[in-house]
């Protein structure tokens, strides 16, 4: 997994709340067996007309805003666990999300691909969309060793939260697959203990 | 210290703590499919790990699967090969497989419970976020991603932080027509999508503890709807009754030391809780969705709330709907009952109930989905078939089917469906269909009228 340490880029706004991970890759582009090529897809059915055409009114078709950071509205990826959705977004070119709340089943997947979810309070996300509609070249700074994101034009801060051993794996480009793998000895005294002494875990099928 | 029904289970299964960090958590059960676990069995793969426990991995095929023909071999090519990768990848890993066609395969929330792979006290993951379902018999469950189904391949754990805990008291007795759907419904339109992220939940209250095992995974299997990683409900004589005697319980002895244990598995009284809703049982009435998201739901004889915020404008833009608009005698062409949600027998009992002696309206499209390969034989067995063909429906083959509609099983684009799935989203059920999510019974109804009505005068 690629290293994220800090990020200073312009952004694009999405500024829709409760965006679910069927809008961000539809059912039926889930068919494929490898990771390559969600990004294609990312926002599928508000990104084109039903003609095929780009639909000129959705922000990725806008070209005043660029960039590898997305700003989106309350609670997003909601719904279904679906990991292609994080695919997609880190497919097209993002390398961080904000918004002032994410779905917990998309937040662990995003960070299990290298993508930054940063949570920011609504009062700060707000900051953010009126600055990069008022200017589309405003850089938002994501400082992760410091956890910090900032409008760069203004100099406003906002600290963030992340879970620390998250944070770790993320500076270093670890995953938790590693990790895990290094703990089998440990988690084989644990099984012995439990199937056997006090039957407190099943062991029938 | 005081202790809920999920730090039990919680602390049951933590193999170590990591010092600022989540918990190693042991998983008993890892339940997979063809969509989300291609991408999982390749990175392993790729980094040469064995699978550490394929006896604790069971593998359906339900989410692209067609509903019609399963005894030929799949027209889309690309689901074909999806089904394929799966059976390839549990023979060479030893993972046991009930593919298409097998008398076991279903819906993986409803084909692993009624065989007794889901048991109290246990913790339960799959590539899913519906994995909640399986909450209803007081175990842990919850829905990862890819990433995470590898992690569990190679270890048979997960690094995850403790959720905080939720609890939703719901007392009371509920009035005629109001079934576990509805209840489930009510209670995200009260709290909204994102009340339970960050939270386990805990259902508690009269009106649980009466329902039937079909009406708590209803229940559980909606938690993720409001955000909450999962549900649960203490296990208890119907736990218990519901799973001995299915074919992968425990037997005899076996089974009696189990539940002396499973008994144990209940919130010690004044544990706390990080939050607590309660509602009253009487205040539930059937409810439908008239938005884009579970939470925008109404009682079936109420009206669009005037208020919402600029994304609730879009919704009702999509749905066709105006602020203020009652849905009563809305013209309804499809109807879908089925999904990990309403699939199980008890849900086409009720269906057929109502639907007896009726007929299906002319404009209406019905697709009536069975869960799994052992609900249709049930319905055969109970004679339901009968009363659904003789009302004018044609029974599918058991998938998932029109809830997300990655198979044939489509609504068209600006059509209603009133459907007994769980979520509403733009598209969901085919691109640019509009999903008004109801319970089976609020369905038939619909079903029968061609049009929303407030079938409660209906029921005897």
């Amino acid at each position: 997994m690629e290293k994220f340490i800090t990020l200073k880029d312009t952004v694009v706004p999405l500024d829709s709340e409760n965006v679910d991970t069927d809008q961000i890759i539809p059912a039926r582009f889930l068919k494929a067996t490898d990771k390559a090529g969600f990004g294609d897809n990312l926002f599928r059915d508000w990104r084109y007309n039903k003609d095929g055409s780009e639909n000129k009114d959705f922000v990725l078709n806008d070209p005043t805003y660029s960039g590898s950071i997305l700003v989106a509205g309350n609670n997003f990826g909601c719904g279904s666990s679906r990991e292609h959705a994080a695919w997609a977004i880190k497919g097209f070119g993002f390398k961080a999300v904000i918004s002032s709340y994410f779905a917990d089943i998309f937040k662990g997947n995003a960070l299990n691909n290298g993508v930054l979810p940063v949570q920011v309070s609504p009062e700060f996300l707000q900051k953010i969309f009126v600055a990069v509609t008022k200017d589309p070249s405003e850089k938002i700074k994501i400082d992760l060793e410091n956890q910090e994101v900032e409008l760069t034009g203004s100099g406003e801060k906002e600290h963030f939260d992340i879970d620390p051993y998250k944070k770790t794996c993320l500076m270093n480009g670890y995953d938790d697959i590693d990790f895990l793998v290094s703990k089998l000895d440990v988690i084989r005294k644990f099984e012995k203990k439990h199937s056997g002494k006090d039957k407190k875990l099943e062991k029938t099928y | 210290m005081k202790k809920t029904l999920f730090d039990k289970i919680w602390d049951a299964h933590v193999v170590e703590s990591i010092p600022n960090g989540p918990d190693i958590l042991y998983i008993d059960k890892h339940l997979i499919h063809e969509v989300t676990s291609p991408q999982a069995f390749n990175e392993l793969k790729e980094r040469e790990i064995p699978v550490f426990r394929p006896d604790k991995i069971v593998a359906t095929a339900d989410h692209n699967t067609p509903t019609e023909n399963q005894h030929l071999p799949v027209k889309d090519l690309l689901s074909r090969k999806q089904l394929k990768e799966l059976s390839q990848n549990c023979e060479e890993n030893n993972i046991t497989l009930y593919g298409l066609g097998h008398p076991y395969n279903g819906i993986v929330h409803v084909m692993a419970p009624e065989l007794g792979i889901t048991q109290p006290g246990m913790t339960i993951v799959c590539g899913d976020s519906h994995t909640s379902t399986h909450g209803a018999f007081g175990t842990i469950a919850f829905g990862i991603g890819t990433s995470q189904v590898s992690q569990v391949f190679a270890s048979q754990c997960l690094l995850v932080e403790k959720p905080k805990k939720l609890r939703v008291n719901v007392n009371g007795k509920l009035k005629k027509g109001v079934l576990p759907k509805d209840v489930i419904l009510y209670i995200i339109s009260q709290i909204g999508t994102n009340a339970g992220t960050g939270y386990f939940c805990e259902y508690a209250g009269n009106v649980f503890e009466e329902m039937s095992m079909e009406g708590r995974m209803t229940v559980c299997n909606m938690s993720i709807e409001m955000g909450a990683r999962g549900g649960l409900i203490a296990p208890d004589e119907t736990t218990f009754e519901y799973v001995k005697g299915k074919e992968f319980a425990p037997k005899g002895d076996e089974f009696d030391k189990q539940v002396a244990y499973w008994k144990t598995l209940k919130t010690d009284a004044d544990a706390e809780f990080d939050k607590e809703f309660n509602f009253d049982a009487e205040d539930i009435e059937p409810m439908i969705t008239y938005g884009t998201n579970p939470g925008m739901g109404i009682k079936i004889t109420g009206a669009i709330p005037l208020e919402g915020g600029k994304s609730d404008a879009k919704a009702l833009a999509y749905m066709g709907f105006k602020p203020g608009e009652s849905l009563l005698n809305k013209p309804i062409n499809w109807i879908f009952i089925g999904s990990c949600t309403n699939s199980r027998i008890e849900d086409f009992r009720e269906a057929a109930k109502y639907i007896k002696g009726r007929q299906k309206a002319e404009n209406v499209n019905a697709l009536i989905v069975p869960g799994s390969r052992q609900v249709a034989s049930q319905i055969k067995s109970e004679g339901l078939d009968k009363i659904f063909e003789d009302a004018g429906f044609k029974l599918r083959q058991p998938g998932c089917s029109a809830c997300l509609a990655m198979n044939d099983d489509k609504i068209p684009e600006g059509e209603y469906c009133v459907s007994t799935s769980n979520r509403n989203f733009e598209g969901r059920q085919g691109q640019g269909s509009r999903t008004i999510l109801a319970s089976p019974l609020t369905a038939a109804a619909t079903a029968v009228a061609g049009k929303l009505v407030d079938f409660t005068q209906n029921l005897n």
